[in-house]
Formats: structure tokens, sequence, C-alpha cells
């Protein structure tokens, strides 16, 4: 890749209490908004808005409790800040920053969060799952929307907005509302035939709903949005069913990712299976490009690396270098063999994701935990295998062009495109982890998130510049 | 006694033609041994029988007991009593002696009948003895398998038992699968109801609860994201909620709708385009193909549709229906003759050999074509003959010296053209030669090997033997050197003719392989010399197995004579290599 890099990263050290240092992860949160340049950190209690190019305060606020949860508004106008310990959601304005609005949950409780497309209702479904709440900025209006189901995916909004739908269970059996988000009205109301409904998700064009079964039943139910069952697939009884589930951008394909480490893929007409993707421990296929890191360990002097060692708190991988290497076929990928006796197995494919020009789909499968796939949709064959030395944490495409971004929880960020896969350190000091990665929407940063830090990557085309820039 | 009875056949034979002449032959043969064998018994009773006193009364005894067997009898009565009449004597004794002849014949005949069926019957009960073995044998090997048979059903029955057994747990082990799943859904469906009712107390409770409810504070309210005020509430907005709904659906399948569409124009215009391509590259065939009339039928049925598409063709992106039906028609049967012309060119690619050897008019054609060649080099050559007389005409006649040299360059040229081709022949012949030869060399090389090694078997053969019979050595010695004897001196007849061709071989000549002369002097002299080292192992058995009968003996001989011939061959090849070496 010939993008130069430049980069600037964010320490996120606490500064109020030393002593609450190991609990960041969960109060680190952050999100890029959508069309405005501003990022947000928050840090415990604080809530920090940036400029994404010049890292630059714009907004400090202060909330009640350590936030949990963090979510920008669709209009980038107000920042949504979960706090579930104490029930309690605060929203602010970036135009206004005065204003302020605070939702106390009370007794019921709150676990979840969310802003509704429009950006002027929150979401917030209560303790036990016993309703969701809709609270309105514009009217302070109520509603409640009763017996949403506890599951994978209960909630999925359409691309454009205008629907909902939402997963409910009522006298043991699963059942899909559709509403308008508009005004919340219910426009369809049916049951599915599930025997325990996993999850909801719209098509990218928002005409059709996907709808899962639970890991014990195969079986995917696609809906009209007018609540007309288009068809349904299940490509085997008995054994551990789908795992994931993905839409490709262009509505075409529906991928589906099952325990038995095989994806397939079914087309939009027919509603059947296209192909089927497998993930072979041996890899022979010829027009699959196998790149493996390997990794160079720098000489340093014993007593320098114990000191570091003590500094970096075990840190092993942050100093060394790793470049991938093409390996001749046929190769054998690290297979780990899984307890099939313990619940929740760790096999079959757990994470897909379709490039935004819908030509790649990269997988991982579970049991392979270092190695993403990556398949050409055009071919539908497999056309490149990235073998990492650690397990794959997180993997993004990037939001315009076909690059995949992945972070293996090492000091490394690692960058897939058709013309070739790269492998970059992070300049920053002592032991940072990249635990996941962000595109930022106009694909020309990604932020590397860290357990105590944050930093932001730069892709700037032909600019071999690289900068270090250190922001307090 | 065989040997006795065979010669009395051959005489018996013998004396069917020439009674008379083989008279003496009896007399020296056959009665000599009689009166060996009969000695004990005729002895005395001759001596006893007639005396000097009693020949009358002798006479008349036997004149009666001849009579009295039929005979003609042997005193006629005269005045002076009977008279014994010499003549019918002697043709009585004759005949008596025939009588006896043909009594011990078929006597003899008898026994070697005898002695034939005893042999027989040896044989027969030795057969039988052995076939009764064999039955044994095969009862053995019947009831062994009888057993295994057994043994197997016997596992194959266990084997079901098992399978039945097995099946019977599966199914024990699917209707528990299936009664714990009910039991487990009823559970889960029971606890889901509490639950569920659980929920709607805790929600009723929560709601009840005065101390800590819901609130909601906010600064102020913000406008819609879309900047119009949110509407009432009214039967119209679910009408306008449906409407939306469906335009967005009907969206959806009218951008599917387009997609298909042109989809479905491209595949038209590569179907049209793949018609039209197969058309032009059928078209040109048709005269060619004219002969085939069911060809021709389905060619025509499918230009009268080409037409027909043609002058539809411009509706044919409005009409789909009835359209597509006709291209996709016309396609099918273009492709199906496209589909049988290739299978036709598939088999006369096959058959162009064949077809080659079988058509009678091409060869028919092909000769009138070498006829006319023919002709036509005997008509240059005459033209060559006339002009080259022409030009002798020339030179003898008094014509200037550079004419003379031309004329001359002209010859020398001919003659070296001529010298060149004769070269190349020769040379040509030379590489064949060559090529014969290492062809024999190298099969020399291999034979002298197979000889080495067959010398040395022989070798630790003979030492074998030899410290196998040193109690028997003087039985053996003057046969092993009969045998050698006999080996070099067909050793030396072998060597002598086997030269000749060599010696030819060295005069550069194809044709000494094939002269008479050469081929009879080598076949029968390898064969005579098999023959000759043959007798070398047929006598050796028998140095090893002195005591043994020669019937047996010669049994033993077969793998001895076989190893022999090898040798004899190598030794053959040895003595010829030898010369073709020293020749080259």
């Amino acid at each position: 890749m010939a993008d130069g890099r430049s980069w600037s990263y964010n320490r996120g050290v606490n500064k109020s209490k030393s002593t609450q240092m190991c609990r960041n992860t969960t109060f680190f949160c952050l999100t890029v908004s959508l069309p405005a340049p501003p990022q947000a950190t928050c840090v415990q209690y604080r809530l920090v808005v940036r400029d994404v190019n010049t890292l630059q305060i714009l907004h400090l606020y202060t909330c009640l409790d350590q936030i949990v949860h963090m979510e920008w508004s669709s209009d980038s106008l107000f920042i949504l800040c979960a706090m579930y310990k104490r029930g309690l959601v605060q929203v602010w304005s970036l135009e206004q920053p005065d204003w302020y609005c605070k939702i106390d949950e009370g007794s019921i409780g709150l676990v979840s969060s969310r802003w509704s497309p429009d950006g002027r209702h929150i979401l917030n479904t209560t303790e036990f799952h016993l309703r969701v709440t809709v609270w309105s900025l514009c009217t302070k209006a109520v509603s409640y929307i009763k017996y949403p189901k506890a599951c994978q995916k209960g909630i999925d909004f359409s691309r454009d907005g205008c629907y909902m739908a939402l997963a409910e269970r009522r006298d043991c059996r699963d059942y899909v509302s559709v509403f308008v988000c508009d005004d919340w009205h219910l426009l369809r109301h049916f049951e599915t035939e599930t025997q325990d409904l996993a999850g909801v998700e719209w098509s990218p064009n928002g005409c059709v709903l996907a709808v899962w079964d639970s890991c014990l039943e195969y079986k995917v139910l696609l809906y009209s949005l007018d609540g007309r069952l288009l068809s349904t697939f299940s490509a085997y009884e008995w054994s551990l069913g789908i795992k994931s589930l993905a839409w490709s951008p262009s509505s075409q394909f529906l991928a589906i990712g099952s325990y038995d480490g095989k994806v397939r893929i079914l087309n939009h007409i027919t509603w059947k299976k296209v192909t089927e993707f497998d993930h072979p421990a041996s890899i022979n296929n010829t027009k699959a490009v196998v790149y493996k890191e390997v990794e160079r360990k720098p000489v340093v002097g014993s007593a320098d690396l114990s000191i570091q060692q003590h500094i970096t708190m075990g840190s092993t991988l942050f100093n060394t270098q790793s470049k991938y290497e093409i390996c001749p076929l046929p190769v054998q990928v690290p297979v780990v063999k899984p307890d099939l006796d313990r619940a929740n197995p760790k096999v079959g494919v757990s994470s897909m994701a379709f490039s935004s020009d819908n030509r790649y789909l990269a997988t991982k499968n579970d049991n392979m935990a270092c190695v993403v796939w990556v398949w050409d949709m055009q071919r539908l064959g497999l056309l490149a295998v990235l073998e990492q030395t650690s397990a794959v944490r997180c993997f993004q495409w990037d939001p315009r062009r076909p690059r995949l971004a992945l972070c293996t929880g090492n000091a490394k960020l690692y960058l897939w495109s058709p013309a070739g896969c790269v492998s970059v350190q992070v300049p920053a000091e002592g032991g940072f982890q990249v635990q996941s990665v962000t595109w930022h929407c106009s694909g020309d940063s990604l932020i590397l998130l860290g357990k105590e830090q944050l930093c932001l990557c730069y892709m700037e085309v032909g600019e071999e510049e690289e900068e270090d820039d250190d922001v307090k | 006694m065989p040997e006795s009875s065979l010669e009395i056949k051959d005489t018996s034979c013998s004396s069917s033609r020439y009674r008379m002449s083989s008279l003496r032959q009896y007399s020296q043969s056959s009665v000599l041994p009689l009166p060996m064998t009969r000695n004990p018994y005729t002895m005395p009773t001759i001596s006893a029988f007639c005396t000097e006193d009693n020949v009358s009364e002798c006479i008349s005894y036997i004149n009666r007991e001849v009579s009295s067997l039929g005979f003609p009898l042997l005193c006629t009565e005269s005045n002076n009593g009977p008279e014994l009449n010499l003549v019918a004597v002697l043709n009585n004794v004759y005949n008596l002696l025939q009588l006896h002849r043909r009594c011990l014949q078929t006597v003899e005949d008898i026994e070697v009948e005898q002695v034939k069926s005893n042999s027989n019957m040896d044989y027969l009960q030795l057969s039988n003895t052995r076939l009764k073995d064999q039955l044994e044998l095969s009862k053995r090997e019947n009831t062994g398998l009888l057993e295994r048979e057994r043994q197997l059903q016997l596992k194959v029955k266990s084997l079901h038992n098992c399978l039945k057994n097995e099946k019977e747990e599966v199914q024990k082990l699917q209707s528990i699968i299936a009664s714990r799943a009910t039991q487990y859904n009823h559970d889960m469906k029971r606890k889901e109801r509490e639950f569920g009712k659980l929920k709607e107390r805790l929600n009723q409770l929560l709601i009840d609860k005065k101390d800590k409810k819901q609130t909601f504070e906010v600064l102020n309210y913000v406008g819609r994201s879309d900047g119009k005020r949110s509407l009432w509430k009214t039967g119209k907005t679910e009408a306008r909620h449906e409407g939306e709904m469906y335009k967005t659906l009907l969206n959806d399948y009218d951008s599917r709708h387009k997609d298909l569409l042109m989809e479905n124009a491209e595949l038209k215009k590569v179907l049209q385009q793949m018609k039209r391509d197969m058309v032009t590259i059928l078209s040109p065939r048709k005269p060619s193909q004219s002969g085939e009339k069911h060809d021709d039928s389905l060619e025509q049925t499918s230009s009268e549709e080409d037409e027909v598409c043609d002058s539809s063709r411009e509706s044919l992106e409005l009409s789909c229906e009835h359209a597509r039906e006709q291209l996709t028609n016309s396609i099918r049967q273009q492709w199906r003759r496209l589909k049988s012309h290739v299978e036709r060119l598939d088999s006369q690619a096959s058959l162009v050999g064949e077809r080659a050897n079988m058509n009678a008019i091409p060869k028919e054609v092909h000769e009138e074509e070498m006829d006319r060649l023919k002709l036509e080099i005997q008509q240059y050559k005459d033209f060559i003959h006339t002009q080259q007389q022409l030009l002798q005409q020339q030179l003898n006649s008094p014509c200037d010296d550079e004419t003379a040299s031309l004329l001359n360059d002209c010859y020398m040229q001919e003659e070296k053209e001529r010298l060149k081709e004769d070269w190349k022949s020769f040379e040509e012949k030379r590489k064949n030669f060559e090529a014969e030869r290492r062809n024999f060399t190298e099969a020399a090389i291999r034979l002298s090997h197979e000889r080495k090694a067959f010398e040395e078997d022989r070798a630790t053969w003979l030492k074998h033997q030899f410290l196998n019979l040193t109690p028997f050595g003087d039985q053996m010695k003057p046969q092993m050197s009969k045998s050698q004897s006999a080996l070099s001196g067909w050793a030396e007849s072998e060597v002598r003719p086997m030269s000749t061709p060599a010696k030819l071989n060295k005069s550069l000549s194809h044709t000494a392989f094939s002269t008479s002369r050469a081929s009879p002097a080598k076949t029968p002299s390898t064969a005579d010399l098999y023959r000759t080292h043959r007798l070398i192992p047929e006598k050796s058995p028998s140095t090893i197995h002195p005591k043994q009968d020669s019937s047996i003996l010669r049994n033993d001989d077969v793998p001895a004579q076989l190893r022999h011939v090898n040798g004899g061959a190598n030794c053959r090849a040895y003595t010829f290599t030898g010369d073709r070496i020293g020749s080259i």
C-alpha cells in the first residue's frame, strides 16, 4: 500500500484518579460522528469533543457518573451518554453547550440506550427487557413498547431511518413489530415461524427483513416490509446453526455464517443459495494468495529488554517488527480444537463484513482465530487469506474504498487491499495495544483504540511523511 | 517278452503276404524258441510214445486221432495193410504246425492283450487312486469351505443382530431425545410464562412505586431534524404510512424490474448475436451437405423461421412474449443443427483414416492420376532422350570449343549428380548396415552375459553333481566324455557356418544375409546345436540317479534340456560375436 500515514495518538490517561486505571476499558468510549469532523472521547465522568483533524478540544462536558456508553446522534448535533448503573442518560448539544437533557429511568433500570435514526428520540431498554421507552426530545412525549425480546439483535433500524423492526416475545411465541420511526406508529405486527428468534436485520434498501433463529436451529426467514414471508432458508438440521449474518451493501447478497465454519450466500431474487464458502484448514485454492505475518525480533540487550518489560507490564509484542510473506500453497492454517462440551464453543463464522463496493467479503472463523479470509464476490471464490501471529480482535472495511483494517491486540495495524497487504507499527510509547479499529466516514482516517490510549491514523495518499503528534 | 511279441507280430504281418518265403524265417525265429519252452513237457512223452516196436500202433493211433480231428487220413488201405501216406502225413504235420503256430500266436496276442490290459488296469488303478485322493482332497476342501461359510453366516447373523440392536438403540435414543426436547420445551414455556407474569408484576409494581419515578429533564425542546412540526395522529396518518410503505416497496420492485429488464435485454442481445453467428457459420455449409435430406429439410424450416424472425425483429423489443419464444426456438434449432454438425464433423474426423481406404472413387481417381503422371513422365523421358540425341549429334558434329566445353560441363554436372545420388544411396545403405551391426553387437553382448551366467550355473551344477556321484564315478565317466566330445564336434561344425555370414557382412553388402548360401547354413545348424547340447543333460541326470528307471529319467530330463537349449544358444552367439568383433 502506497499510502503514507501520519499518526496522532491520544493518551487517555486518567487525570482524576490514578487508582482506577485498571478499569479504564469500560470508561473509554469513542465514536466518530458521521457528517461532521468532531471526535468525542470520554474519560470517566468527562466527555471531551475534539476536532478530528487538529485534535483540539472543542467541548468538554461533565456527566453525573462514569460513562458506560456514548453515541452521536445521526446529525452530529447531540451526544448521548449512558450510565447504566444509575439508570441515567445525559444528552449534550454541540450547538448549545448550555443545553442539557437528563433522563432518569428510575428503579426500573436501564440496560441499553440508543438514538433513533432521526436523532430526536432516545430508545431505552429497561432491565429484564420489560419494555422499551421512547423519549422524544421534541415533545417530551414518552412511549412504551412492551414485550421486547432479549436477544442477539432485537432492534434494527432501516438504513434510511424510516422503519424500525423490533423482535418481541409474548406467550412463548416470537413476533416482529415494524414501526414507522417518524411517529412510532405500529405499521406491521406479525408472528414469525421461529423457535427462538435471535435477531432481525433490514436489508440496506430497507425492503427485506432477515430474521434468524437461535443457534439451535438453522433457519433464516425473509420478510417483506409489508410482513409477507418471502422465503425460508435452512442449510441443515440438528447441528448448531447460524452464528452471524450480513447483508451486502447492494442488498444483493445475504451472507450467513454458521457454526459449521461455512458462509452461505443467498441471492436476492430467488433467495436460494448461490454459493458456499468453506474455511478449510489446508488451503489448496490456487487462486488465493496467502499472506502470513512474520515477526522479526529486534536485537535488544537483555537488561534493556527487562526494563522495557517492566515498563510495559508484560506486553512483549510492542517492539517487534513484522511483515507479510506470501506463502506457497498448500498452506496449513492453525486450527484451535474447540471444547465442544461447553456452551458457545469457539467454532463457526462469527464475523463477516462486505466491502463498501460489494466486491469483497471478509470473514473470520472462530476456531482459526488468527486468520481473516477475504472472498471475491464477483468470482465467488477465495481471494486472500491473512494469517496473523495472534488472534484477530476486529476488522473493518474502509467506508469508501476496498480496504480492510484489522487489529490483533498488539501495537500494529494491518491493512489489506487488492494490491497487497501491509503491517504498520503504531508509533506510540509504552505498550499500546490496539483493541479495536474504527474508520472515519470519509475513509481518510482511522481510530485505533487501546486500553488507555487512542491513536488516530491518517491515510494520506501520496505523502510519505509520518508525524507523531502527542496530545494531552 | 514285449520284444518277442512284437517280432512275431511283424512276421505274421509279413507272412500273410509272403507265405512261402517266410517259411524259412519261421523255422529260424519262432520254431527255435519252442523246444526251449516246451522242453520240460514234450521231451519225455515223445520218447515214450513211439518205439521201434509199436510203429504200426502209433500210426493207427495217430491216424485215428487225426481223422477224429478232421484231418485227412495218414494211411491208405492197400493190399498189404495200411500204408503210410507220406504226403498226407507231411500235410497233416504242416497243418498241425500251422495250427500250433496260430494257437501260439493267439496265445501271444492274448498275452500281449493281457499285459496291455494289465498295464491299463494298473494305470486305471493308479488314476483311480489319484482321483480318489483328489476326491478326498476336494471333499476336505468342500467341508472346509462349508465350515467357513457356516462361520461367515454366523458372523453375518451376529452382525445383523448387532445392527438390529444398534437400530433399536438409535430409535430408543431418538425417542429419548424427542421426549426430552418436548419436556424441555414444555418446561421452557412454563418458565417463560412465569417469567412473563413476573415481568408484568414487576412492571406494575414499578409503575405504582412512588419513590423513584422516571424523570425527564430538558432545558428546552429541540426542533425536529427535518425542521417540520410533528403531525397529529389521525386515521389519515395510518393511511399515509401504508402508502409510503407501499411506495418504497414499489420503488424497490421497480428498480429490480428495471435491472431485470436490462439484464434480459443484454441476454437477448447475446442470444441474437449468437444466433447470427450460428447462421453465418452454418449457411455456407448448405450446398456442400445437400446430399443429406433430413438436414436439408431442417434448414429449410429454420431458414423460413429466420425470415419470420427477421420480419418480427423490430417488434421484438415490444412484444417480448411472442418474439422471445420464436427467438429461443430458432436458437434452439440452430443450436441443434450446430451440434449435429459438430458431431458429424467429429465422426468424420474419426472415420477419415478408414474412409481413405474404403472409398473406391478416390482410389480410382488416384490411379487415373497415377497413370496420367506416368504417361507424362514417359513423355518427358522421351523428350529428354531426343534432346540428348540432338546434343550428341551436335557434339559429334564439328563445333567450336565453347560449346564443347559447355557440353562437357553439362555432362560432368550430370555425372556428378548421378554420383551424388549414388553416394547418397550408398550412405543410406551404410547407415542401415551400421544400425544393424549395432543391434547385433548388442544382442551378442547380452547373449555373452547370459552365457557366462549359464556357464557359472553349469559349473556349480557340475560340481554339485560330481560331489554327489563319487560312488558311481566309473559309470558316469564314459558318458561324460562322450557328451563332451559330441559337444565339441558340434561346436566345431557350428562355428564354421556361422563365420560365413560374418565374412559376408564384412563385404558391406546387405544382401549377404538373404543369400541362399548363408541362410540355410545358419538355421539348421542352430537347431542341430540345440539338439547336441541337449545331449549333455540327457545323460547327466542319469549320473545323478543311476539306479532309477529309464522312463523316469526321461521325464526328469525336460527342465535340464530347456536349460541347455539356452546354453546352446549362448554358445552359438558367443562364437558369432567373437567373429563379429574380430571383423570390426
